[in-house]
């Protein structure tokens, strides 16, 4: 027991003693949740619009208004024609424009129905898609205003309520989805590198004869990184509650239990990588490769998994973090309980388990 | 001139005693510290290296014995059978009675092991290293501290310093206090002086010396043909093969030809190239200053034999002179 | 011994190299004949590779004058480049390459036509007798044969002086002698060697030896001189005397 104590300790003076290493598992983190709390954001925010009315009534002005004064839009200019209205698109101006035909407030307010033009730039589809639903709602929130509920007519009005994140505000996705990269980075990345870096310098030899189990060696390893991603993860919940203003919604425990036991099957695939690779940089790309880009691209997090073709699907069914994200939104952002999440819980203690017994079994005693 | 080797009776009983197979006492009366008994190792998939050839000795307790033989000889593969690093493809070993495939836990508890390269952590100070290893082998630096007091006296001013901030030759002090920390009954050194510079060199040497006086057996690996003069015997290797296991005065004192120096108006290669025109020339080789020529041990007159024909090609101030084979000259003719 | 009046090879005047307050090299000032055999000596850390590195064009000193090939270290570094050798421990030949092709990368990069590389890339592997071994990888090869060829590499341009970095370390004694002999005969042919070396034994092969202490030289002759200067026996004891009162190592 002494002894592993011996080296644990021994573990955190190489961590504390690196900067660089400090360097990735406090600064990253911090980092990668401001990023993505604040700078990278599928919202759409401050789109340059233009607006060509040809009717100038009272009608068009109050849209506009209302355009003018979402945090959405910025009016860039109105302009007087279609042809400068095509220019304006061309050179990249403007990203969306409305046009309103001239009579407009005549035609509502006599027939009963007008028309209004919404012109999107569409190369960047999700941009267009997301300013044709932010003008149409401010248009029908223009027309629910004005209109007056008639007896001859049926109504349908569609009451919309978007749970959990009526914002539609990108924080409460990418958190979880930062927290699992994270994790991962932490876990993964620096455990077989450190492993590995004994290989690499020869101190494994060393280690090898004498009395210390192998196996012990490795799993102190592995405990310095445990705590100092326990540490990652507290820092990044402390952020995204009260920076991004994204609540931890169910139990607090609940999410640490489950965090931990993504962290333990992190650190069972970095004792793994460090078994199979003999060399520093091999061991960081394979981490890298091998677990980043899939969890970045496959889990979820970036790109709705269901859209994805059959094969990619399965691929993403074997990567714990893509469980671990699904977790972390029940419980963090849904407030779900245990019962919600017991089957990616035990997807994910099976995957750890798996992973231990062929740590187990192909753990090596002697070199070469 | 024959040349009587020193100890010669000694070296030849030695040298029958290692010439036939050890007999191991089973109920672990051990007669030998060390032994190898036919061990082969390969590299590769389809096993083409062949990078130790059956090899055997053995070590008695309380011994220096000296590895000797330059790079790719299979030292390094050698030491890490016996300590358990890897398995052998052929043969037998055991440390202290205990086989070194089956009872590998044993030997990593109880002996003391440098591989070639600085394998400490250099982000680490002396102290913590030091301190490190105590505990991996479950006792404390105060527990043994007599036994290293000596060498860890030359570095112990610089206690608080990384291991990667040392000088070569503190680096290896280092090394061997580690290894000495836990009191080890057998020594594996592979290569501990490469590297480092000479006087630390002769220091490391002095202090294997008085280890060896307190009954540590010590194996050592160099390629140093002068450090195996400090040895108390040493095996020649070669290519994965043993040349010859003895004293050094016995792997001298075997030489079987007469050696003679010769200097010539310090022209040495063109001496060589004289030499080796020369029919009674078994063969000739710088050596130092001198070239050292060897002929048959029968023929008598020599220097004269010599002395004339160098005069004749040429040469002005000669200087001949029998001289007694080093372990260098063994190697070498061994080697041809 | 030739005559004295040989072109001089490489000549220093106390030159002197500098990182921050710490002096590597300190005002070291000597002379290489054309042709000799110069062993360079020094423990690890005396500042042998410093000195090496500013006579072979990789380093510029901070002070004093030095030529080399009859170029000046300050003004003309990539002259000397050209025309001398150079042979380190750390690097020689391409790993992943067959000795033929590190030949013919070798020669072509310094500018010898098709033909010659062909027909001296032959002869060249002629005489090491390495014919039957020519299409195999560098890696593949023993130690001894790398060393060797590494310094064929190093005066296949004829240069006038070749710069030698431990290049015997690891052989076997016969090896060792084998590559000597290389050494012996370029030195014949009028090439300037200028070799370090932790092989005492080697150091008496060499027409004169220096040996570098704290950054000065702290003797310079040949063997025989410096082993009657120091009573010693051997060039070992010599360098142990020197060495031994030596404030600063690696």
């Amino acid at each position: 027991m002494k002894s592993f104590l011996a080296f644990v300790k021994k573990e955190f003076y190489h961590v504390l003693r690196d900067r660089r290493v400090l360097l990735i598992l406090f600064g990253m983190p911090v980092v990668q949740v401001l990023l993505f709390g604040f700078a990278l954001t599928s919202e759409v925010k401050n789109t340059r619009i233009a607006v060509v009315d040809y009717a100038k009534d009272n009608a068009s002005r109050e849209i506009t208004d209302k355009v003018a004064a979402s945090r959405y839009f910025d009016i860039d200019r109105n302009l007087l024609s279609h042809e400068a209205l095509l220019d304006a698109f061309r050179e990249g101006k403007v990203k969306a424009a409305l046009v309103f035909p001239a009579g407009f407030e005549r035609d509502l307010a006599h027939q009963g129905t007008a028309q209004v033009q919404i012109i999107t730039d569409a190369t960047d589809m999700n941009v267009a898609g997301q300013v044709t639903a932010y003008l149409t709602r401010i248009i029908t929130a223009y027309q629910a205003d004005r209109s007056v509920p008639s007896r001859n007519t049926y109504q349908i009005t569609a009451e919309t309520r978007m749970l959990y994140n009526p914002e539609l505000r990108g924080a409460p996705n990418f958190v979880p989805g930062v927290m699992a990269m994270v994790l991962l980075l932490v876990c993964v990345m620096m455990t077989a590198v450190a492993i590995v870096k004994e290989k690499e310098m020869g101190t494994m030899e060393v280690l090898l004869v004498s009395p210390m189990k192998p196996a012990l060696i490795i799993i102190s390893k592995a405990v310095p990184y445990l705590i100092l991603s326990l540490v990652d993860l507290i820092a990044i919940l402390l952020l995204s509650v009260y920076v991004l203003k994204v609540p931890v919604r169910g139990s607090l425990a609940l999410l640490m239990g489950e965090s931990t036991l993504f962290i333990i099957t992190c650190l069972m695939l970095g004792i793994l990588i460090s078994i199979q690779t003999a060399s520093q940089e091999v061991a960081m790309l394979i981490s890298l490769v091998a677990m980043m880009l899939p969890t970045l691209m496959l889990s979820g997090f970036m790109f709705p998994i269901e859209n994805m073709p059959y094969v990619l699907q399965l691929l993403s069914d074997i990567l714990p973090s893509k469980w671990y994200y699904i977790i972390v939104k029940m419980v963090m952002i849904k407030g779900a309980g245990f019962m919600a999440v017991w089957k990616e819980t035990a997807i994910l203690l099976g995957i750890t388990l798996l992973l231990f017994g062929v740590s187990l079994k192909k753990f090596k005693i002697r070199l070469g | 001139m024959v040349i009587a080797a020193v100890g010669e009776i000694n070296g030849k009983a030695d040298h029958l005693h290692n010439m036939h197979a050890w007999r191991l006492d089973k109920t672990k009366n051990i007669s030998h510290m060390v032994t190898a008994d036919g061990l082969v190792k390969t590299y590769g998939k389809k096993k083409e290296v062949l990078a130790v050839d059956g090899v055997s000795f053995s070590v008695d307790k309380g011994e220096i014995f000296g590895l000797i033989g330059p790079d790719g000889a299979g030292k390094t593969s050698i030491f890490r059978m016996l300590t358990t690093l890897l398995v052998p493809d052929g043969g037998k070993g055991t440390v202290e009675g205990f086989d070194i495939v089956r009872d590998y836990r044993q030997i990593r508890s109880t002996v003391g092991y440098m591989p070639g390269r600085f394998s400490l952590y250099q982000d680490l100070t002396v102290e913590e290293n030091l301190d490190f290893f105590a505990t991996v082998f479950n006792t404390t630096v105060r527990e043994n501290y007599a036994l290293i007091k000596d060498i860890y006296d030359q570095i112990a001013p610089f206690k608080r310093r990384r291991a990667g901030a040392l000088s070569g030759g503190m680096k290896q002090k280092l090394a061997l206090c580690c290894a000495l920390i836990h009191k080890p009954t057998v020594l594996f050194l592979d290569e501990p002086t490469t590297g480092v510079d000479p006087v630390s060199r002769k220091e490391f040497w002095e202090m294997l010396g008085r280890l060896s006086r307190q009954g540590i057996t010590i194996v050592v690996a160099t390629p140093y043909m002068d450090e195996a003069a400090l040895c108390d015997r040493i095996a020649l290797i070669q290519s994965g093969r043993i040349l010859s296991v003895d004293t050094p005065a016995g792997i001298s004192g075997d030489y079987p030809d007469q050696l003679l120096a010769v200097q010539a108006d310090n022209r040495m290669s063109a001496l060589l190239k004289a030499l080796d025109k020369n029919n009674d020339v078994l063969n000739s080789y710088a050596f130092g200053e001198y070239a050292h020529v060897a002929v048959k041990k029968e023929e008598s007159g020599m220097v004269g034999t010599l002395g004339s024909y160098l005069e004749k090609e040429g040469f002005g101030r000669t200087e001949i002179k029998p001289v007694q084979a080093t372990v260098e000259d063994c190697f070498i003719q061994l080697l041809k | 011994m030739q005559n004295d009046l040989r072109e001089v090879a490489i000549k220093t005047d106390q030159l002197t190299k500098r990182f921050g307050d710490f002096i590597a090299v300190n005002a070291i000032t000597f002379q290489v004949k054309g042709g000799e055999i110069f062993g360079f000596l020094g423990a690890n850390g005396a500042g042998k590779t410093t000195a090496m590195r500013m006579l072979s064009g990789l380093s510029i000193p901070t002070s004093g004058q030095a030529s080399v090939a009859g170029f000046d270290v300050y003004r003309q570094p990539e002259e000397i480049k050209k025309h001398i050798g150079y042979m380190s421990q750390k690097f020689s030949l391409y790993e992943d390459l067959t000795i033929l092709e590190n030949l013919e990368f070798f020669r072509g990069i310094c500018g010898l036509s098709g033909e010659e590389i062909k027909t001296k890339s032959a002869e060249l592997i002629d005489d090491l007798g390495l014919r039957k071994e020519a299409k195999k990888l560098v890696g593949e090869l023993p130690l001894g044969w790398k060393q060797k060829l590494a310094f064929s590499v190093a005066i296949f341009h004829h240069p006038k002086i070749v710069f030698l970095d431990e290049p015997t370390g690891g052989v076997d004694p016969v090896t060792r002698r084998q590559f000597w002999k290389l050494i012996y005969d370029a030195s014949d042919n009028g090439i300037t060697i200028f070799v370090t070396t932790h092989y005492m034994d080697e150091a008496e092969y060499c027409n004169r030896v220096s040996i570098m202490v704290d950054g000065r030289i702290a003797a310079l002759d040949a063997p025989a001189n410096l082993k009657k200067q120091f009573r010693a026996a051997s060039m070992d004891e010599v360098f142990y005397q020197l060495a031994r009162g030596a404030k600063r190592s690696d």
